[in-house]
């Protein structure tokens, strides 16, 4: 496999797979939490924070980039800011987390908002009255129960942002070995005279990184099921 | 020692409830939409009164005209709903426990005793979707007892149980009386089950209570309408 894909793959792949994981990981606990909020209470504001939920899901990915851009650029206010305590997400691998992120959030959210609706809520009143406060009730009954399906959306998350391109390429440009990831990689390859076994070397890489995530997810989700005590 | 009063304006009924009783098992009796439900709901918390007082044993739990209206998980009282309600992803041990856990204990010191009380050694490991309906009722009634209640309230807990598995509920409720000195709050539409367990009953009938008799009363006044 070592010969078989250029160093340049590897960094590709690699930066992808680090990518998508760290977008995931870090947006998930923001993602239960809005999942909890849209699922069990009743707020002022709740349809407009749904219809935001939905934005990236429907605006073309590279107006979200532009958005992302915008408002964490170099140039932006609070871009700026941020630049003044060292951290910088234009044109580095880390805004390439912020787009892959935001891209795969809503999904996230939506998964996890379904597993928490389909929660016994009963269930939840009977830890109550067995003396349970709200933090243990989620712990110990809502997360447990909803394992399945916070799995799969991480896993969709996870796909949404290995593909992810539009947002990516918008908001930190496609840069060898800091922002190029897979999908950027095979655009490049397209342009590129003879790039074309490149392409193909690439796609089937993604195409077997998605189905690994998606039995992996399976797996663990069973696994995780069945060991309970 | 109970003493209960609220009032609630449902949809479909207007709850006007009020009753004192000072035994050891108490049952609220009358027709489903009698508003039976949801007066053990009031005094579980889970369902908050426009207006009432709820006092257990000298802890006040509900005051409207005080303020006062204790955490549903502060009231400590033990519920075993009609649908018996286990957690199915924890097995027969880790439901007994779990009001203990969420207590901070780790094993509750009566584990052993209300484990032989209602014969649920053979079924520790075992997960409640494997249980019969009997079996997790009586799951249902250690997992409350093991909470450390001041009161132990019963929704319908025999409804929906087969003739053999009733009884066998039945006897345990009845050895639990017995042994433990836990207020019992029963809520049935089954006159048999009252004669079987109540000291004293209250019959309800449309949100409000019609009468509140002694077994002995109740018994006799069932045994002269059939």
């Amino acid at each position: 496999m070592t010969s078989w894909l250029s160093p340049q793959d590897w960094q590709a792949l690699a930066l992808s797979l680090r990518v998508a994981m760290l977008s995931v990981v870090l947006s998930l606990p923001l993602a239960l939490a809005l999942a909890w909020l849209l699922s069990r209470k009743r707020f002022f504001g709740r349809t407009l924070v749904e219809a935001l939920l939905f934005l990236p899901l429907i605006l073309p990915p590279v107006v979200t980039g532009y958005a992302l851009l915008a408002l964490l650029g170099r140039n932006a206010p609070l871009g700026r800011l941020l630049a003044d305590i060292g951290i910088v997400f234009a044109f580095r691998w880390t805004g390439a987390v912020i787009a892959a992120a935001v891209m795969g959030f809503p999904l996230l959210v939506l998964s996890i908002r379904v597993a928490f609706d389909s929660v016994d809520q009963r269930l939840e009143a009977a830890a109550e009255t067995l003396g349970a406060r709200a933090w243990r009730r989620f712990v110990t009954i809502t997360l447990p129960l909803s394992l399945r399906g916070i799995a799969a959306g991480c896993v969709l998350a996870f796909a949404r942002a290995f593909g992810e391109f539009g947002a990516t390429i918008s908001f930190v440009s496609n840069i060898p070995g800091e922002t190029r990831t897979l999908p950027l990689a095979i655009y490049e390859l397209l342009n590129v005279p003879g790039g074309m076994p490149g392409v193909q070397r690439l796609s089937l890489v993604a195409l077997l990184v998605a189905v690994a995530a998606a039995a992996s997810a399976t797996v663990i989700a069973g696994g995780v099921l069945r060991r309970r005590p | 020692m109970i003493e209960f009063s609220m009032r609630h304006a449902f949809a479909d009924l207007a709850l006007d409830v009020a009753f004192r009783a000072d035994v050891r098992t108490l049952a609220l009796f009358g027709d489903s939409g009698a508003g039976k439900t949801s007066a053990l709901n009031a005094i579980s918390g889970l369902l908050t009164p426009e207006s009432g007082r709820i006092v257990l044993d000298d802890r006040v739990l509900f005051d409207s005209a005080a303020g006062i209206d204790v955490p549903v998980a502060e009231r400590r009282v033990g519920c075993v709903f009609q649908d018996g309600r286990l957690f199915p992803h924890l097995d027969v041990r880790a439901n007994l426990l779990y009001g203990a856990r969420a207590r901070g204990a780790n094993g509750p010191a009566d584990f052993d005793a209300v484990v032989a009380l209602l014969d649920l050694a053979p079924m520790l490991r075992r997960m409640p979707a494997t249980l019969s309906g009997g079996e997790r009722q009586r799951v249902a009634i250690g997992r409350a007892l093991l909470a450390a209640p001041r009161a132990l309230l019963l929704d319908e807990p025999l409804t929906g149980l087969h003739a053999e598995a009733r009884r066998q509920v039945l006897d345990h409720l009845r050895t639990l009386k017995r042994e433990l000195g836990v207020f019992t709050l029963l809520v049935t539409h089954h006159a048999d089950e009252v004669a079987a367990l109540a000291d004293e009953v209250v019959l309800l009938a449309a949100g409000t209570v019609a009468a509140q008799l002694s077994r002995a009363e109740f018994v006799a006044g069932r045994a002269a309408s059939s």
